[in-house]
């Protein structure tokens, strides 16, 4: 469960270690603010600053983020005294802008404000989708897209810059949950992402400390790792988790339903009969499912020149072939339930590539294809289907890997450090709450900007 | 009050691990522990409280006097569900599974775990007996040339403790020792006894392959099937063993290969109403219907008819009878393997028409059964046998048996040392 730890970053942390490394120039990875239950939003003040010749694709912004406990200031407050509070996250609303020449807008805001963003910052920058309707306008949309890129690469200690980019017809609750799951801790590990939200079918949560009050999941491979961290991450958000894996590792698969209260269910997804199997049990014991995690996954590298037929079989047959199997069986059978949830672990190896692993990056792309083709199926069941493409985070797995090629590794993206399971399980919990029906048939990144294959 | 059948919901066991092997730093209460939480996992039990939760163990050490409390307590399930500790041997887990079931058909509990374990390698190893009256003694005494008199009695001798016997104490015979006799006395051929443990191995292992154990059985300290198992076990191997027991009788039968090895282990089984199963949409598998114990007098009883572990032969007829049923009535038969011809002498005592009418006082034998529903999914034979263990290991694996055939009916045969028998009938 546990991945090695991280001493550079610890050091780089410490009053011993923190001059010296500055004065070196060396990368300075901060320690992430990540999300416990009753944290608040932020821990300080939000600036919101708007611009366009058009009105704002999302009316009542300034109250949507107060109402999410924000205490939200306007662009009028920009000029506070020295000594005034750190923001703690920045908020522009370019939804309006149909010009290149607004960027200026932009621009100035950023100028004035970058310096006083606090530790673990959060800006968020909307804008509206490109749709081939104007090309000035088009041309304009797109380049809040570089520059919320750019300005991820530029943030420092621990902060973070991503777009949602909404569609004419973005649904409002699911902006509401992404602006609260990109300003929140919960997002700790996702960086320089653009969030696209459209259509789909939206419920608000009742509380919004439990979105997933009420919701069963099941989450595969769920034993350790990551589907562990997600199994937990699901639970804490209010879910019945059914967590499957191998019989093989059954007792650490007992072991984590009896720390969240859900149930344990040994199975090779792999296997022939599995998706029956997994849809009958779902209905027989829960009527149904709610959210499915697909995150069992294995890797078996080797160069192309080397790569045996048995190796290159079972990781597609595990990574792949069975989402496609079990996705196919949930929406044969109609277990998936009204406003339903999938979840499939991609990885920025199926998006960047990654040498010695052609068979697990044709897998993990493989998964972001099944996805986008899926999707329209699902949005007509009132479901959605999402992938989430981890980085590089620390697990049992990158445990093993050589310290220098770890070390080296963990820098390679903007936040300076690897991510946490846990981070790849708060995007995994957005994506599977029922008011994020408007995120559908997307690839979510938590890697924390990588720096190769952006 | 009416009475209702109790359901048998499910199962879970840890692997069986052969003597000194993985488990050889495992207590009874690790193991039950294991396996409760497995069942508590497997069927969203966390902080539940059960009726009951009745357990026991054959080789306890006297500090584990309220082991399956203990264990309920270290385990998932609420700390406010009762247990208790039985023990009748190797039927100790049938015995529990009954208990529980009883109190169920009567209305006395919704739900309940029964279940059993047992090492072989962290046996208890009590005092020397002159040891111990020694000590007793001065601490009797009351005063300290008293006490100083009795403690001159020490002898180096005396630190050889006293370890757990596997031999009948009122014969001095150890278990195979008995069974060789009554192996010799009904004429059981090596080739029939090597022939069904072949059988059990290869049950065993095909189950495994079809998934069978899937939701039976949680891995444990890195085991994730029973290490006793060799699915490649054949006929000509095993002829090549050496006799292990009744050495002294002639054409000795009976070797490791046919017999059970000591094992390591822990099985329980959820058992509850069917209308608690309803409303937490848990699946019956079968239900537990009746049972039946029987005992023999082995000690001054005929050296054929009164064997060690024939007891269940006696049970049988007055279930079947109780039941309006025939040995023949049954799609599965689950007979305990303590050793192959344990199995084979029963059957065969079953078909004898002297013996039947002679001991069962019945005119006609109870007949043979169609040996392709015996043991159709392995058992102790390749799964080994932790004595108490068994029981629950048996009851779990029949249910789900009856429940992927749809319906039917099982039998289910257990030996136990003193002489003793527990017979039981499932249908789903």
């Amino acid at each position: 469960m546990a991945g090695a730890p991280d001493r550079y970053r610890d050091l780089v942390n410490s009053s011993f270690g923190a001059p010296l490394v500055a004065r070196l120039g060396l990368p300075r990875p901060a320690m992430l603010r990540r999300y416990h239950p009753g944290q608040p939003l932020l821990e300080g003040p939000l600036l919101l600053g708007a611009a366009g010749a058009v009105d704002s694709a999302v009316p009542r912004l300034a109250q949507l983020l107060a109402a999410a406990g924000a205490d939200v200031h306007q662009t009028a407050d920009v000029h506070e005294p020295a000594g005034g509070p750190r923001w703690a996250a920045l908020v522009w609303d370019a939804t309006g802008i149909v010009a290149p020449a607004e960027h200026a807008a932009l621009r100035d805001f950023f100028v004035s404000t970058l310096r006083r963003l606090g530790p673990s910052g959060r800006i968020v920058v909307l804008g509206r989708r490109p749709d081939g309707a104007d090309p000035v306008a088009d041309a304009a949309r797109q380049g809040l897209d570089g520059i919320v890129r750019s300005l991820a690469k530029e943030l420092r200690a621990g902060a973070t810059a991503n777009l949602v980019q909404l569609s004419a017809d973005a649904e409002p609750g699911s902006v509401e949950a992404a602006l609260r799951f990109l300003l929140s801790a919960r997002s700790a590990y996702v960086d320089g992402q653009v969030l696209a939200v459209g259509a789909g079918d939206s419920t608000a949560p009742a509380d919004w400390q439990q979105p997933l009050a009420g919701k069963v999941a099941v989450v595969t491979g769920a034993a350790r790792g990551i589907g562990a961290a997600i199994a937990r991450v699901l639970a804490r958000d209010g879910a019945q988790v059914v967590v499957a894996d191998l019989p093989a590792v059954g007792d650490a698969l007992a072991g984590i339903a009896n720390e969240i209260g859900g149930t344990s269910l040994q199975l090779d997804i792999a296997g022939p009969e599995s998706p029956e199997q997994l849809v009958d049990y779902l209905r027989q014991r829960h009527g149904g499912v709610d959210i499915v995690v697909h995150n069992a996954g294995i890797t078996r590298d080797r160069l192309l020149a080397n790569m045996r037929p048995e190796l290159w079989d079972s990781v597609l047959a595990v990574n792949l072939e069975s989402q496609l199997r079990i996705n196919r069986a949930l929406l044969d059978a109609a277990a998936l339930r009204h406003g339903g949830r999938v979840v499939c672990l991609a990885s920025t190896s199926g998006i960047a590539g990654n040498r010695g692993q052609t068979n697990y990056a044709a897998s993990k792309a493989g998964v972001i294809g099944m996805v986008r083709s899926f999707a329209p199926a699902f949005a007509a069941r009132q479901a959605s289907i999402n992938a989430v493409a981890p980085g590089f985070i620390d697990t049992e797995m990158t445990r093993s890997m050589p310290r220098a090629t770890r070390e080296v590794a963990r820098r390679l993206n903007s936040l300076q450090q690897a991510g946490l399971p846990v981070d790849v399980a708060e995007a995994v919990a957005f994506l599977s709450q029922p008011a994020v029906g408007g995120v559908n048939g997307q690839v979510l990144r938590v890697c924390g900007q990588n720096l190769v294959g952006a | 009050m009416s009475i209702r059948r109790a359901a048998i919901v499910g199962g879970n066991r840890i692997p069986f691990a052969r003597s000194n092997g993985p488990y050889a730093h495992a207590s009874n209460q690790d193991m039950l522990t294991a396996t409760l939480d497995g069942l508590a996992a497997r069927f969203g039990l966390q902080d539940e409280v059960l009726g009951e939760v009745v357990a026991g163990a054959v080789l306890k050490h006297s500090r584990d006097f309220n082991l399956t409390r203990e264990s309920v307590l270290g385990s998932s399930l609420s700390a406010r569900t009762p247990a208790y500790d039985v023990q009748q041997a190797c039927g100790t887990g049938l015995e529990a599974a009954v208990l529980v079931a009883n109190k169920i058909a009567l209305g006395q509990l919704d739900a309940g775990i029964a279940g059993g374990v047992d090492t072989t390698s962290d046996a208890p190893l009590a005092l020397n007996d002159d040891l111990r009256g020694v000590l007793l003694e001065a601490n009797r005494a009351r005063s300290l040339p008293a006490r100083l008199k009795a403690l001159a009695g020490l002898r180096p001798g005396q630190l050889v403790p006293a370890a757990p016997r596997n031999s009948e104490p009122r014969t001095g015979l150890s278990m195979g020792e008995h069974q060789a006799i009554t192996t010799h006395e009904w004429q059981i051929s090596r080739q029939a006894q090597d022939e069904l443990a072949v059988a059990s191995h290869r049950n065993l292992a095909a189950g495994y392959d079809r998934g069978l154990f899937t939701d039976l059985v949680t891995p444990f300290l890195g085991l994730t099937r029973d290490s006793n198992l060799r699915p490649d076990a054949d006929v000509e191997k095993l002829a090549k063993l050496a006799p292990a027991f009744g050495r002294e009788l002639p054409d000795p039968t009976m070797t490791a290969g046919n017999s059970t090895p000591l094992t390591d282990g822990a099985s329980a089984v959820l058992l509850a109403s069917d209308e608690w199963a309803a409303r937490r949409s848990l699946p019956v598998l079968a239900h537990l219907v009746d049972a039946e114990t029987a005992a023999v007098d082995y000690v001054h009883g005929d050296r054929k008819q009164d064997g060690l572990l024939m007891a269940p032969v006696y049970a049988l007829p007055r279930l079947l009878d109780r039941n309006k049923l025939t040995l023949q009535d049954f799609d599965f038969y689950e007979i305990h393997e303590a050793f192959a011809a344990t199995v084979l002498a029963t059957l065969k005592a079953w078909e004898d028409p002297d013996f039947c009418r002679d001991r069962l006082g019945r005119s006609e034998p109870l007949g043979a059964i169609d040996r392709g529903k015996l043991n159709v999914a392995g058992s102790s034979l390749a799964a080994g046998h932790p004595f108490a263990a068994t029981g629950g290991r048996i009851l779990a694996t029949l249910a789900k048996l009856l429940h992927q055939k749809g319906s039917g009916r099982g039998l289910i045969s257990i030996c136990a040392a003193g002489g003793q028998g527990v017979v039981a009938i499932v249908e789903a």
